[in-house]
């Protein structure tokens, strides 16, 4: 064989690929599921006993060994290069995760397995045992090292997982087509033909899904977070996801930030107590639609003068969260277990229409933002007329109403929406960090001047006499637009046209 | 029953190639519960053997009027009458329900159409049919230029339509993605041809297709188009894109049970032009509910109910020389009604079967009036198909398949607002690439429909046989008359309007196309003929 120190070469590479690929899982299953000591623990004990299995199994190859070498690097390069992009879309669309992650890594480990055996059959005649085992081993074991440097110093931070997945598909693609020429006399010219054949296939499979990564790049990594997850849920609903970082926990749905606990309060205060602060009287019923998380509950149950407060949320999952992570259970002071509150889970807007209900002294709305048709109708005119026979003529309404910065028509839209339903609407905003500039309605059914300062007798962080003036200001560039917005109704959903526009420009 | 293999029935439904693919699939896939549900074909064909029939003397009663057949002509006819203080009128219906096709089921979480799903909001010169949306409180008020404004909840929600074209949906009718520059050009284009109907107006200034029918202008010019088929017509202007002519080809079947090359052009532009009040403004909004057109008759039904009689099969329709006798059979008994006026609010074909004397001196052609059968089914669905990708336009109230022959399916929950769980989904299959469809339709059982519908339906939503625990079929023999050419415009329409012998026929048969406006319409006319005449 012409070129024995170019098939060590290989060796390293192939070394380097195999545990890169190990990594990547390792990696993306420790992302989407939370919990790296067990993804790691898990996912290199299967790997490393499928290479066992490889290794085992390659004793049944007798016949041109140096063909079925260079397919099964072909079929590592297909498999392991599609491995993250793989593994992150099935997560996203696909409930049996597990399942898919353990196969492919057990897939992978087990053609790596066979590798190394077959290479050092293919190798024996050109050196003697004892020099073959220790080079091959020694460079297995190098090609490791490289490869559990790179990964997290360079692969990941510079190229992201899809694309580091990709890249070592093609050069473990690329070294099969190499080694074409390097077994040269130990394969058919015809044969050799074929498996370059292929190995350019798989090379340019790999370089298309390589150009076209960002777009796999927003399809998966969507759902990736910067934080260890520490709880997950899919319910038929939504994917609920709980995340703790050094800021604190946040949770997400459908990878949507809904708060983050350093800055909660802020959003929390701003949605419920102006609501008070404009009701004259004592608050007794109050109405919170949407608000599973709890938090909202919380500022609500400072008032000693609720008696009742009635809760209607979509997702049981979604109003079981905080009683199974126990940090949101202390982050809602476990406003659920408060004898006042009452829950039910339905669609907000099918409970309005159908349930009868005494009408509520105040109405919290606080759903996710209208970005699809089914969160669209709980913002139009036939909501809000609904949402009038639970309520009485000085009832007082808060709507979080999106971002007047970032979807400036879609909040004035909705502001327009509540008027034409025949609402005196005060609209208001504040800064969360987490969210940015963020907006609310105040409103009611008849007219009124806006609060002055925020309720006295309740113990607030964020609201005082001067911050709560100044929610009422609008600065330039959210103040209502000059150009004529439609009302959303749900034969037309202009809201969710609105928002999808306004939304996309700050999409990759 | 004919013994097909599974290939051979989904190659006659669903055309070869899908066929090909779906039979190559795994047949271990589990299959629902139903049965086939309504329509007493059978008792319909004992019309048919036109045997003379003897009434006991003591089951013989006089009313001043009666109505025969309970859809929406009948119904209609019923109201007005009622509404003008007048009560002695029996309506005599054929089924166990009221409605025709307008028919509807009850269930959870909602009620669904057995076939009529929505009714265009009307124009402000269809006073009548406003008066009706009104007493049922569906209207909000008028805007400016008069025209009324249907409240929010009964107007068809969006997403309104979506198209499943090559693995994915795409919002609208019209197959926008992927269009040519030509596409767009003949899209436009034909877009021009709609409005300038639109904007035609004859020397008396009638519009050129309106609803009702009847003030629709009769000027040569647009007469003219009933002579040649709506595909003739789209040639001979030089529509050649293929996403157009499956555009206007889904229109006719949908609304005429005939594909373009069977349909009148006439009906062709009529379904595109008569909703638009004028060039450039959009297409009237749909009234729509989850019982479809089911509202309208439950309306009817409580305003007239202690003068319906259902489950009546009426054998004879007897003109003497004082009025008419009527004949029913209700259950065993034959049952007789002496009568000055009828109604006669039933397909028309069936008058030559039921009215003595009609063969003998037919006033008009009554085997000319062809219907056309279809099979709905509606689909029980414990939770929604999952959609397959991030960026598919989400489940609207119509979804239809591009490559499919069945015009899709609507959904129950969509006009509710309620957008999680289970559903029900209504399924429409009209037999128009069968001559013989009607003889087709009846030769297949249940568990041969659901197949159809089913596999049709998989090729959209692959989890629709677990998420389906129960499909229940309609076949509707003579579903909806068939406006092929030289139908409408012939004069058939003008001599069948007639009263016949103190029966007067009302039915939306006489306008030529089946549509609730048209039936309102003729049960209008023939309760207003009978007033006019009785005062």
């Amino acid at each position: 064989m012409k070129s024995t120190p170019l098939l060590f070469l290989n060796v390293i590479i192939i070394a380097t690929c195999g545990l890169i690929y190990e990594l990547l899982a390792a990696t993306v299953s420790s992302y989407v599921l939370g919990d790296s000591v067990t993804q790691f623990s898990f996912i290199i004990g299967v790997y490393l006993f499928a290479m066992g299995v490889g290794s085992y199994l390659s004793r049944f190859i007798d016949k041109n060994i140096a063909e079925k070498f260079i397919d099964i690097e072909l079929a590592v390069a297909v498999i392991g290069g599609f491995s993250a992009p793989l593994l992150f879309l099935t997560f996203a669309y696909v409930t049996y995760f597990g399942i898919i992650l353990y196969s492919m890594v057990f897939i992978i480990g087990t053609l790596v397995g066979l590798e190394i055996p077959l290479l050092m059959r293919i190798l024996q005649d050109k050196l003697d045992f004892k020099e073959l085992v220790s080079r091959v081993l020694a460079l297995d074991y190098v090609g490791a090292l490289v490869a559990s440097l790179l990964f997290p110093i360079f692969l990941v931070p510079k190229l992201g997982l899809n694309r580091t997945s990709l890249l070592f598909g093609m050069l473990n693609a690329a070294v099969g087509v190499w080694a074409t020429w390097l077994l040269e006399p130990l394969i058919t010219k015809r044969k050799a033909m074929i498996l370059r054949v292929k190995g350019v296939i798989v090379l340019a499979l790999l370089a298309i899904a390589l150009i076209k990564a960002d777009r796999l790049t927003t399809l998966a990594e969507d759902a990736l977070f910067v934080d260890n997850i520490i709880y997950t849920k899919s319910s038929p609903y939504q994917r609920i996801v709980v995340t703790k970082g050094k800021t604190g926990y946040a949770l997400f749905l459908n990878g949507n930030l809904q708060f983050n606990s350093f800055d909660e309060y802020r959003y929390h205060e701003a949605l419920v107590h102006p609501a008070f602060a404009a009701f004259q009287g004592d608050v007794k019923r109050v109405l919170v639609l949407g608000g599973g998380d709890g938090l909202a509950l919380r500022e609500i149950e400072k008032y000693n003068s609720v008696e009742f407060i009635q809760l209607v949320d979509l997702d049981p999952d979604m109003t079981k969260v905080s009683s199974a992570v126990p940090a949101l259970g202390e982050l809602n002071k476990h406003s659920f277990s408060d004898p006042r509150v009452h829950v039910t889970n339905g669609d907000a807007f099918v409970w309005l229409d159908a349930v009868q209900a005494e009408p509520f002294d105040i109405a919290i709305i606080d759903f996710p933002d209208p970005n699809n048709f089914a969160l669209g109708k709980l913002y139009s005119t036939r909501f809000y007329n609904l949402l009038k026979q639970k309520l009485k003529p000085d009832s007082s309404v808060v709507i979080q109403t999106t971002s007047p910065l970032i979807a400036r028509n879609s909040f004035w839209c909705v502001m327009k929406t509540l008027e034409s339903s025949g609402y005196t609407v005060k609209p208001y905003q504040t800064t969360v960090p987490s969210f940015g500039i963020w907006g609310f309605a105040l409103a009611k059914l008849q007219p009124f001047d806006k609060p002055a300062k925020p309720p006295t007798n309740v113990e607030l962080r964020f609201l005082n006499n001067e911050t709560f003036a100044s929610l009422f200001e609008f600065p330039a560039d959210t103040s209502k637009p000059d150009i004529e917005l439609e009302i959303n109704r749900l034969d037309n959903q202009a809201l969710v046209r609105y928002y999808e526009t306004e939304w996309r420009r700050f999409e990759q | 029953m004919i013994s097909l293999t599974r290939r051979e029935l989904l190659t006659i439904f669903l055309g070869a190639p899908f066929a090909m693919n779906a039979c190559r699939s795994g047949e271990s896939r589990p299959f629902p519960e139903g049965q086939i549900v309504g329509q007493s074909a059978t008792l319909g064909h004992i019309l048919r053997e036109n045997r003379t029939f003897d009434v006991p003397p003591d089951n013989w009663e006089s009313k001043k009027v009666a109505i025969i057949g309970g859809g929406i002509a009948g119904l209609s006819a019923a109201w007005k009458l009622k509404k003008q203080g007048f009560n002695d009128f029996v309506l005599l219906e054929l089924e166990k329900e009221v409605g025709g096709t307008s028919a509807s089921g009850k269930g959870e979480p909602v009620g669904y159409p057995w076939g009529a799903h929505y009714l265009p909001v009307p124009f402000q010169e269809n006073t009548e049919l406003i008066s009706l949306l009104e007493e049922m409180s569906l209207l909000e008020g008028r805007d400016a230029s008069g025209e009324v404004i249907v409240k929010e909840q009964f107007l068809c929600r969006e997403p309104e339509e979506r198209v499943f074209y090559k693995g994915r949906w795409y919002e609208g009718l019209y197959l926008a993605v992927g269009a040519s520059d030509e596409d767009k050009r003949q899209f436009a284009e034909f877009q021009k041809q709609v409005d300038s109907w639109v904007n035609w107006r004859d020397a008396k200034g009638r519009r050129a297709f309106a609803v009702p029918l009847a003030n629709c202008s009769d000027d040569a010019q647009v007469t003219g188009l009933d002579k040649i088929s709506f595909a003739d017509w789209l040639q001979q202007n030089g529509f050649t894109s293929e996403r157009l002519l499956w555009y206007c080809d889904y229109a006719t079947r949908d609304d005429y049970g005939l594909k373009a090359d069977q349909a009148s052009a006439w009906v062709g532009l009529f379904y595109f032009c008569s909703r638009v009040r004028k060039s450039g403004v959009e297409s009237q909004p749909f009234i729509t509910c989850p019982e479809g057109n089911g509202q309208f008759v439950n309306h009817f039904f409580e305003k007239v109910r202690d003068n319906v009689r259902k489950g009546q099969i009426v054998v004879s329709v007897v003109p003497t020389d004082k009025g008419v006798d009527v004949i029913c059979l209700d259950g065993k008994e034959l049952r007789g009604i002496h009568c000055d006026k009828v109604i006669y609010a039933s397909p028309m074909f069936t008058a030559p079967y039921v009215i003595r004397g009609f063969r003998d001196d037919p006033p008009f052609a009554a085997n000319e009036f062809q219907h056309n059968a279809w099979f709905v089914a509606n689909l029980f669905l414990k939770d929604r198909p999952k959609a397959r990708f991030a960026k598919d336009f989400p489940l609207s109230w119509d979804n239809v398949l591009y490559e499919s022959q069945s015009l899709g399916y609507v959904t129950a929950t969509h006009q509710k607002g309620i957008d999680y769980g289970s559903t029900v989904l209504t399924y429409y299959y009209p037999m128009c690439e069968d001559p013989n469809g009607r003889t087709t339709l009846f030769n297949y059982d249940w568990k041969q429909l659901a197949d159809v519908c089913l596999t049709d339906l998989s090729r959209a939503h692959p989890d629709i046989y677990e998420l389906t625990q129960r499909i229940d079929i309609m076949r509707w023999g003579h579903a909806m008359i068939s406006p092929r050419p030289n139908f409408i415009w012939s004069g058939i329409r003008e001599k069948a309007e007639k009263p016949y012998r103190n029966i007067h026929f009302a039915h939306t048969d006489l306008s030529g196309i089946a549509l609730f406006e048209e039936a309102f319409y003729h049960g209008l006319r023939a309760a207003v003929e009978i007033l006019g005449h009785g005062r």
